[in-house]
């Protein structure tokens, strides 16, 4: 099987070598690649959007399409993830782990046990227990509010600077993670819930479909958002542009969440309890 | 010889996604546990990436945002100035859908996990007989 497995591989290996013969040179300002469609992009967008990133006019403009049913891919394999993963109903764990804050001793709680109710002393611990750890707690938590202000940095000055609603998106379910990492995930549902997660992935698609259907009603193709300057009071060149920020924050919204649900659904497998 | 080394290093971009290609099909066609070929999966899209990113260098070009676009009003922009701004739009969007489809493939994979208890895929087809 391994040898038969590596002369299929070699043999393709060949033939995609053999097929670079034919391929332009690293670099050449004359390949296919470069020559139809692509000058077209450099040098109108300016003209066209006043976007000065042109990988962000090409991604939320002239390619709208693409872009909107990505989103819908990434969405989709968030709600593919929850309806393969999250199959369990909610039933208490047969014992739960409790760390007295002032000491820090750990009690093992039995089922049916029960805590003091009103006491505020103890804090639930995973199963898969971890010592107790200020330094990386504490660094976290100073942490995380820079980063997500940088991924708003980066969804907002997509226009300008390499960035965009992919990016910033990733950034902030990021933060969302190592959150989750550093304290455990029971914190960061209680901070993020489940139910918040699934919304906004499906409201950050639904912004970006939403302002394609609004350019409809103005009369002009779907995602043309140049119609969109009657509402937003510009001339059409900066409507395009302000369009395409509209949609970019959809994106965002919809990654954060796919990525924050991919994250709750694999660490725990499903339960959504006890996870990293 | 000469001639040789030349056609190597103008092509040597290709040459690498090759090869990590392949390293990526060997994964997936004879590992045997699950893990291994999705991350073999992963291996091919990078090697895609790779190869789309390097189509669209261009010599003496650079990144794809124009200068001073709102400053100089009316400048004209040459394309040979810019590197190709496609491949990487094609790119960013395929980053984040490898992302997404691996979190799928995961789960996939923690669930055959939770009805056969391994990810031998020998071991999964003497299970599935038995039953």
């Amino acid at each position: 099987m391994k040898i038969a497995g590596l002369i299929v591989v070699l043999l393709c290996g060949c033939l995609l070598i053999y097929g670079t013969v034919d391929f332009p040179e690293w670099g050449d300002p004359a390949s296919p690649a470069s020559t139809h469609v692509s000058p077209y992009y450099i040098e109108t967008t300016m003209e066209d959007t006043s976007v000065p990133n042109i990988v962000t006019a090409v991604l939320a403009d002239y390619r709208g399409y693409d872009t909107m049913f990505e989103t819908i891919v990434i969405f989709c394999a968030g709600i593919a993830c929850i309806f393969l993963l999250r199959t369990y109903t909610h039933q208490a764990p047969e014992t739960r782990l409790y760390r007295h804050i002032p000491t820090g001793i750990i009690l093992r709680i039995k089922k049916g046990g029960k805590l003091p109710e009103d006491s505020t002393d103890f804090e639930r611990v995973d199963l898969q227990w971890v010592p107790y750890d200020l330094i990386i707690k504490t660094a976290c938590r100073v942490v995380v509010p820079f980063v997500q202000l940088f991924a708003l940095y980066v969804i907002a000055h997509g226009h300008h600077s390499p960035g965009g609603g992919f990016q910033g998106g990733v950034i902030l379910g990021a933060t969302l993670i190592l959150y989750a990492i550093s304290h455990d995930l029971r914190t960061t549902i209680k901070r993020m819930s489940e139910k918040a997660v699934i919304l906004l992935s499906a409201a950050g698609v639904f912004i970006y479909a939403s302002t394609g259907a609004l350019c409809l009603l103005f009369g002009v193709n779907y995602l043309d958002y140049s119609g969109l300057a009657a509402i937003l009071g510009v001339d059409p060149v900066s409507a395009r542009s302000h369009g395409i920020l509209i949609v970019e924050i959809g994106v965002g919204v919809a990654v954060m969440a796919v990525m924050v649900s991919l994250y709750y659904n694999l660490s725990s497998v499903g339960k959504q309890d006890e996870g990293l | 010889m000469n001639d040789l080394v030349a056609v190597l290093i103008s092509k040597y971009n290709y040459w690498v996604y090759i090869i990590l290609m392949m390293i990526g099909f060997y994964a997936i066609i004879t590992k045997k546990n699950l893990v291994k070929k999705i991350i073999g999966m992963n291996i091919v899209q990078t090697a895609i990436i790779l190869f789309y990113i390097s189509i669209g260098a261009k010599k003496g070009a650079t990144l794809p945002i124009i200068s001073h676009g709102h400053d100089a009003v009316g400048h004209a922009v040459h394309a040979s100035d810019y590197i190709n701004p496609l491949p990487h739009v094609l790119m960013l969007t395929a980053i984040v859908v490898a992302v997404a489809t691996l979190g799928v493939a995961l789960a996939l994979a923690i669930k055959i996990y939770r009805q056969y208890n391994t990810l031998e895929e020998d071991e999964i087809h003497t299970r599935i007989r038995e039953q």
